[in-house]
């Protein structure tokens, strides 16, 4: 090594804890998403999905005339379901990237550094989170050529990508929850797959959660992609806003984040073991 | 001289398994020290101890003089390590692989780029840092996390079978630059092997480690010579240890052993 002189602390802000976590959020963010950067392909084909929810699925629907929208067209009241749909399709096997690194040694090597353990997992969601705000202007594009009657107002617009981000780090966050429980691929991938469908469909993305049956109505309470569909449907299409529904549902989400959170920090450094 | 390294009783258990069988190991500060022994003799856990990943069940220890349960955070800040696995991330650059480290260690942000650019160089990659590290030799892979380890300046650098899998040029290649190291800045370099020759051509001294236990520690010369006039490394083994070094090892050491060793190719 050409210097040798010692850092030793190494900047003023290393003994305050938020600090560090917002720094350390940002910093496994952004090189996370650089590698998005240097392999953009697989990111472009996995819009492909929510184009032919709205191309296909939703012209059927759209056709029969079965289902009650309170006076939206339906293809109006799909587009948010599918936008949410797609951020929980991607999020729901994010956690597979820690199993992956792990078998690197990857995180053995992040989780020695005097990094913020809470940092090293919200990090991964926040990058998980703008992942998906990659495909949003393409479902956008899309339902508004298929006439879709979705706001483009900057406010609300800024609304939609906030809802979009903080929906998938919720279920980014669920992933990397299970995926330091459960420590290896297969099982994530299993688990992943059984839990996508009744998200999916205890859910306000595709019907209006006035047609189900009462349990299931208690399960999609729960749910949080109701409440990411919910303030996206307020926020994308709605003639008229209500701010106060819309806080209502991000204030929910943020909870979920913040539970999340706790819990997958928490279990993180087992992962290492 | 205070000690870099310090246990007492230190032990892990896994269920009915020892890993880590009460060892009190003392390294002094510049010293090349080498934990050596086969697949299984505990030493990956007892380095994973003392780089705060996995808790003790009993015992302690103290890295850079700081204990290693109570104030893990300073223990981090002192020390580097490079993983058994090779560890740099193959969708980044060699470039990125050393920002992320940079910046998880808290380097000021106007030092970055030099020390990033320093340590490139120091290891001979500079040509190599804008390309994807999935492109690397093993070699390259390995010296580039030397590189990452090093970046903060750690008084201490772990290092956990280092050159396993290797090629010959490679492995010479890394034990040149821990030599560097050591004499350069002084760190403390404590590493892992089952390789007699790098325990014999690389450490000041080395701790025969077998089934959780230490069996004996010292100089490699005086280890050799206490046996007889002729002994190897592998002599001192069979005395101390009661079988050759070749034995022993769970499935699962093996088994990272081998990916390590086919990640590298």
């Amino acid at each position: 090594m050409t210097s040798l002189a010692r850092v030793e602390r190494p900047v003023a802000w290393a003994d305050l804890p938020l600090i560090t976590f917002i720094v350390d959020t940002g910093a496994v963010a952004d090189i996370e998403l650089r590698k998005v950067r240097h392999d953009p392909i697989e990111l472009i084909t996995r819009a492909a999905q929510p184009i032919l929810w709205l191309l296909i699925f939703g012209q059927v629907i759209a056709a029969t005339r079965a289902i009650p929208t309170g006076g939206l067209p339906y293809l109006d009241f799909l587009a948010p379901g599918v936008l949410a749909q797609s951020a929980l399709f991607a999020a729901i096997f994010y956690g597979i990237t820690i199993i992956w690194e792990r078998d690197m040694g990857v995180v053995q090597r992040y989780l020695v550094t005097p990094a913020s353990r809470w940092a090293l997992v919200a990090g991964k969601a926040l990058a998980a989170g703008l992942r998906s705000l990659v495909q949003a202007p393409i479902v956008y594009i899309i339902a508004l050529l298929l006439g879709v009657h979705a706001s483009l107002d900057p406010l609300r617009l800024v609304g939609v990508a906030f809802a979009v981000v903080l929906g998938s780090a919720v279920f980014a966050l669920f992933s990397l929850t299970i995926a330091c429980i459960v420590r290896t691929r297969e099982r994530l991938m299993g688990i992943g797959q059984l839990m996508t469908m009744p998200l999916f469909f205890a859910s306000s993305a595709i019907y209006p959660t006035s047609l189900m049956p009462d349990w299931l109505k208690v399960l999609s309470a729960v749910n949080p992609l109701t409440y990411m569909v919910s303030a996206l449907r307020e926020l994308m299409v709605s003639p008229t806003v209500d701010p106060v529904a819309i806080l209502g549902d991000l204030g929910v989400l943020v909870l979920a984040c913040a539970i999340l959170l706790a819990i997958a920090t928490k279990l993180f450094p087992r992962v290492a073991v | 001289m205070t000690a870099a390294v310090e246990t007492s009783a230190l032990t892990r258990r896994f269920g009915s398994l020892t890993a880590v069988d009460s060892i009190d190991l003392e390294i002094g500060s510049g010293e090349i020290f080498g934990l050596l022994g086969p697949n299984g003799a505990g030493k990956t856990t007892t380095i994973r101890m003392l780089i705060t990943l996995l808790a003790p069940t009993s015992g302690s220890a103290r890295v850079a003089g700081f204990d290693i349960v109570r104030s893990a955070q300073d223990v981090r800040r002192s020390i580097g390590y490079v993983p058994q696995l090779l560890s740099a991330d193959g969708t980044l650059t060699g470039y990125e692989n050393l920002l992320i480290s940079a910046r998880l260690y808290h380097l000021p942000r106007e030092e970055r780029r030099k020390r990033i650019t320093e340590a490139l160089e120091s290891v001979g990659l500079v040509d190599s840092s804008d390309r994807l590290v999935r492109q690397f030799s093993g070699g390259m892979i390995r010296r580039l996390e030397v590189a990452a380890a090093m970046l903060h300046r750690p008084d201490i650098l772990f290092l956990d079978e280092p050159t396993v899998g290797l090629d010959p040029v490679a492995r010479d290649a890394v034990w040149s630059l821990l030599r560097d190291l050591s004499t350069d800045s002084a760190t403390t370099i404590l590493l892992t092997t089952h390789h007699m020759e790098e325990a014999d051509q690389l450490c000041d001294r080395v701790a025969i480690m077998d089934l959780g236990h230490i069996a004996v520690v010292g100089k490699p010369s005086d280890l050799k010579a206490a046996i007889g006039p002729d002994a190897s490394l592998d002599d001192v083994f069979t005395t101390y240890a009661g079988h050759g070094i070749e034995m022993g090892g769970g499935y699962r050491d093996v088994a990272r052993t081998r990916r390590t060793a086919s990640r590298v190719g």
